[in-house]
This record gives structure tokens, C-alpha cells and sequence, in this order.
């Protein structure tokens, strides 16, 4: 029962990317994963993007709040990752030495869609500010990402007034707009 | 109100930044103007995933300094394996890149030791074979020490009177063919060189003694000289030698002595160059055997165009014949000796035309078995 209140806490503190929260789930979990990719073919690099793949997957989970954990937060991380890394192997064209079947694993072939979904979306939303090259691209970020004010924004990237600095923004801004909405339409499409 | 103040007014608006006043204010123009309202629909979309990207992004960063920092306060353990852990990984890692490695190794290294072995040079005395006649040496030996008896029983049946009925004792043979009608003669040097007395049989089996006049071992050609008062000849030399190179796959045909018996051989020059690219000699493809060494090649004008020497031991049909410009070079050499000023070649021949029969049956007279002990 404790315990159960205690990863129920644990995710919640996941939702609000708590570092605490994010610090002890990592801990407890991480050499089991590493253990998993390790005795697969894989080398401790696997593991870690591995591992971080079902930390985003896990955290999405939280955040969207419909989320019922029915399960340990360590079954679960096992699932999805056990799930990634047998995808990859087969990537790569290398053969799974034996995976136990017979180990409890809880579904989660929906929820790493979902992500693999939502990868692609982030990815290709990287790509376009990357793409947009300076100072687009750190005026997008300052503004949308770092949340700051125009008037910081002016004074930080040299900018005589913050009316200058919403003019740059505004042309950047319509240049990321155009980029995101073509591949949005194409990819909902 | 310009794109950049709708767009301001817009992101205050999605952010839940006006008052209200202004917002009632903006509600009104959205109804009213559906490029506003789409915008907004638009931008709140945008603004959503922006949102969530950022977040994404920072939750990703924060994982890695996580795991940064946890492996540094020795928490988890990645990046530390060592000893034991780290062969096992490895192992576990490479061991089929390791196998193919090793299959691929073992294959180029079989490939590469039978490429070399196949082309590395052998000595040459291993694939050339000279074409003389070697008689076996424990042989002579034996009749050597037969004949001794055979001279002590003389000596006690007839008593102390000397018999000077030496017998030589042959070890080596070969062919030979006259050059001028003076009983010069050709063969090759390896079947004469060990020799003290040499003698030379017509196809009659009429025995003369000869002497050797030139020995060119470069280039394996000896001149021999019938010193014999029987010797006679009843007409000039029927064929001719050849000064320039031949053709590959000119008709030629030999004649020698592989046995007790005249043989007579046919072929063509396969190649302009002998044993390894030698330009002294040239190939020929022709029945050859030991015993035909110094016997003459003839083309179908009945020129003398080489003299039989060798064959190769490891290819089956590989003859080689010394190119007969050279029996020109020896001859020149020869000549600075006043006692062979006046040598003469027949410049002609006088067997075009005829057919192979009538040529070997005038040429047959003129080409000798060479013996030498």
C-alpha cells in the first residue's frame, strides 16, 4: 500500500519534470534495463537511449493524466523497454539471443506507437528550427521554448527596441509556421 | 492594424493576457472576420505543439544530466565496465563479427599461399629438362668393371701383349647436323661438354670420330667436327639456316635420334620466346624427347630455323629450340680462328617445294646421332 502511494507520487513529480522524481525513477531502474540490452547484443549506449526512450514514454504517460499505473513503474519501464529493444535488434538485423518469454510484461505496443509518433513530430520540428539557421533560431527559442519577454529578448540579442525584436520574431516566426504546416498537412495526410 | 499586431493580439489572446474589455473586443472581431478566427484556430495548434516540443525537449535534457550525474556518483554503473563485465560484453558483442573475421582471414591466406606458391619461380632445372641422353651411371659403371674383367681374362689367355682395342664407354647422346660439307656439325653444348671423345652415327650406323671446335654454353650451342678419314659426303647440303626469327605457327618438323633409330617429329612454333620469356630461344610444339637435344627444326622450305634443347617438365608439350640466328653468331665467333676463315653455309635450299617424304629422305643423310663419353 505504501508503496503503491509512493510511485503514484513518483509519477506525478515525473508530470512536472521533478528532478527528484525523475533522479529516483532513473536510479531504480536504470542497471535492470542496462542488464536486459547488455545480455541482448547491445552495448551500454543502447541501453542508455534505450532507457531514456521509456522515461519519455513513461512521462507522456503521466502527464496526459487519464493515466492508470496497474502495474510497478519497474514492470512497466521493463515492458517498454524490453518492447524498443527488441525493435531495434531487428533493425539492425541482429538476432535477440533468447528473450524469456515467460517474464510478466504488461501491454504496451499502443503506447510505444504513440511515441514513436511523437518522436517523429519532435524530430521533425528540431529539424525546422535547426534549419531556420541564427539568429532565427535562437529568437524562436528565447520567445516560445525559453518563455522570455520581447523586452529581454532585445536587450539579450542587441536589438535597439523590443518592436525591432517582434519585427525579426514575426518574420522567423512565419518561416518556422510555413515549414511546420507543410509537413504537418502531409503528415496527418 | 498590420500582421504583426494581429499576431501579437492573437498569441496575448490564446496566452489569456488581455482584460476583458479587450478581449470581448477581439471575440467580436473573430466572429466577424474568419482570416482571424482561422489564425487563432491555427496558431493555438502551433502554440500547443511548440509547447509540448519544448517541454519534450527539456524532459530529454534532463534525462541525460540524470544520467550524467547518477553515473558519476557511481549510482548506476554505465560506462564502468571493466574487467571481467567488459570481455564478457565484448565477447558477447563481436563474436560473430569475430567468427566471419576469422573465415575470411583463414580464406585469403590459403588463396594468398597458393597464389604465391603457384607463381614464385622454381629453379629452372627443376622444369627444364635437357633432352639429352644421360646414360645411367651405375650402369656404365657396372659394364666398366665387366669390360676390366674381360681385359684380365684377355691378358691371361693371350699373356703380356697389350690389346689398344679401347672401348668408349658413351654417357651421354644426342642429335647433330651438318653445316658445310666438310663435317662441321651442330648440336647442343649440354650434350657434348663433359665429353673426351665424341662420336658421331649416320643412319647408315657408320661410326666417325669428331671433336668439338666451339662450345657456347650461354647459349647452348657446340660445333662439333667429324675428323674421320671414312667420312664422305656425296652431295651439298640439301637445306639452308635460317638468319631471321620465324612466325608463330610456322609447320616445322624435326628429326633426331630419342633412340637408336632416325625419328622424325611435327609441329609449329607456338611462341617467339623460350623458358620464361628467353629471347634466345623460341617455342615449339613438337614430340620431344631425351635424345632429340641438338636436332635441327626445320620450316616447310626445309630451312633449319633451331636446334632442339629442352622441354618444360611441368607442362606437358613445351619445347624449346634455340632460335638458329645463333648457330650465325657461333659460326662468326668460330671464324676469327684462321684454320675456319673459309667456312661456308649453304645460302639455299634446295628442298621448297617438295613435299615432307622427299625432304626428310634428302635431309635424313645430314643429320647424326651424337655420342660422347
Amino acid at each position: 500500500m505504501k508503496q503503491e502511494i509512493n510511485e503514484q507520487a513518483l509519477l506525478k513529480g515525473l508530470a512536472g519534470n521533478d528532478k527528484k522524481s525523475v533522479d529516483t525513477i532513473y536510479r531504480e531502474n536504470y542497471n535492470m534495463v542496462q542488464l536486459l540490452v547488455i545480455n541482448n547484443n547491445g552495448s551500454a549506449d543502447d541501453a542508455k537511449d534505450v532507457f531514456q526512450e521509456a522515461m519519455i514514454v513513461l512521462y507522456e504517460k503521466a502527464r496526459s493524466g487519464t493515466f492508470e499505473l496497474n502495474c510497478q513503474i519497474k514492470t512497466y519501464v521493463y515492458s517498454v523497454c524490453r518492447r524498443l529493444w527488441l525493435k531495434r535488434l531487428q533493425q539492425l538485423n541482429r538476432y535477440p539471443s533468447g528473450l524469456d518469454e515467460l517474464e510478466t510484461l504488461v501491454p504496451v505496443e499502443d503506447e510505444i506507437e504513440e511515441h514513436e509518433k511523437r518522436n517523429t513530430e519532435f524530430d521533425m520540428m528540431d529539424k525546422a528550427i535547426s534549419n531556420l539557421g541564427e539568429p532565427c533560431k535562437s529568437l524562436l527559442e528565447a520567445y516560445y521554448l525559453q518563455k522570455r519577454t520581447m523586452l529581454e529578448i532585445a536587450a539579450n540579442f542587441g536589438y535597439t527596441n523590443a518592436d525591432n525584436a517582434k519585427n525579426q520574431k514575426y518574420k522567423c516566426l512565419m518561416r518556422l509556421k510555413k515549414i511546420f504546416f507543410t509537413h504537418y498537412k502531409n503528415g496527418s495526410t | 492594424m498590420d500582421d504583426i499586431t494581429i499576431l501579437d493580439a492573437v498569441e496575448r489572446y490564446i496566452r489569456g493576457e488581455m482584460n476583458p474589455d479587450e478581449r470581448l473586443h477581439f471575440e467580436n472581431l473573430r466572429k466577424t472576420n474568419p482570416d482571424i478566427d482561422q489564425l487563432v484556430v491555427e496558431h493555438t495548434l502551433f502554440l500547443q505543439q511548440m509547447n509540448r516540443f519544448g517541454e519534450w525537449k527539456k524532459f530529454k535534457q534532463g534525462l541525460h544530466d540524470t544520467h550524467n550525474s547518477l553515473t558519476e556518483q557511481g549510482t548506476i554503473n554505465s560506462d564502468k565496465l571493466k574487467g571481467k563485465a567488459k570481455v564478457v560484453y565484448l565477447w558477447k558483442r563481436y563474436k560473430r563479427v569475430t567468427a566471419i573475421a576469422a573465415c575470411i582471414a583463414g580464406v585469403t591466406a590459403l588463396a594468398i599461399s597458393t597464389l604465391i606458391w603457384s607463381m614464385s619461380p622454381k629453379p629452372d632445372n627443376e622444369k627444364l629438362q635437357d633432352l639429352s641422353r644421360e646414360f645411367n651411371k651405375i650402369k656404365s659403371e657396372q659394364v666398366r668393371q665387366k669390360t676390366d674383367v674381360n681385359k684380365l681374362k684377355d691378358q691371361i689367355q693371350s699373356g703380356p701383349t697389350t690389346t689398344n682395342t679401347a672401348q668408349i664407354e658413351f654417357k651421354s647422346g644426342g642429335t647433330g647436323f651438318l653445316i658445310d660439307n666438310k663435317g662441321l656439325m651442330i648440336t647442343n653444348a649440354h650434350v657434348v661438354k663433359n665429353s673426351r671423345n665424341i662420336r658421331v652415327f649416320n643412319i647408315k650406323g657408320e661410326r666417325f670420330n669428331a671433336f668439338v671446335v666451339k662450345l657456347d654454353m650461354a647459349r647452348d650451342v657446340a660445333i662439333i667436327k667429324i675428323d674421320d678419314d671414312n667420312f664422305k659426303l656425296s652431295a651439298p647440303l640439301p637445306y639452308s639456316i635460317r638468319k631471321t626469327t620465324s612466325d608463330i605457327a610456322e609447320p616445322i618438323f624435326t628429326l633426331g635420334y630419342p633412340r637408336d633409330e632416325i625419328v622424325y617429329g611435327e609441329g609449329y612454333l607456338s611462341a617467339e620466346t623460350g623458358f620464361n620469356g628467353d629471347t634466345l630461344s623460341c617455342q615449339i610444339t613438337v614430340p620431344a624427347n631425351p635424345g632429340n637435344s641438338g636436332g635441327p627444326i626445320f620450316n616447310h622450305n626445309g630451312e633449319v630455323i633451331g636446334i632442339l634443347s629442352a622441354k618444360e617438365t611441368q607442362t606437358e608439350g613445351a619445347v624449346f629450340a634455340i632460335q638458329s640466328k645463333y648457330i650465325y653468331k657461333a659460326l662468326d665467333e668460330l671464324k676469327k680462328n684462321s684454320i675456319y676463315q673459309n667456312v661456308k653455309v649453304p645460302a639455299k635450299s634446295t628442298l621448297d617445294g617438295l613435299d615432307k617424304v622427299q625432304q626428310v629422305k634428302k635431309i635424313r643423310d645430314y643429320v647424326f646421332m651424337v655420342k660422347g663419353d
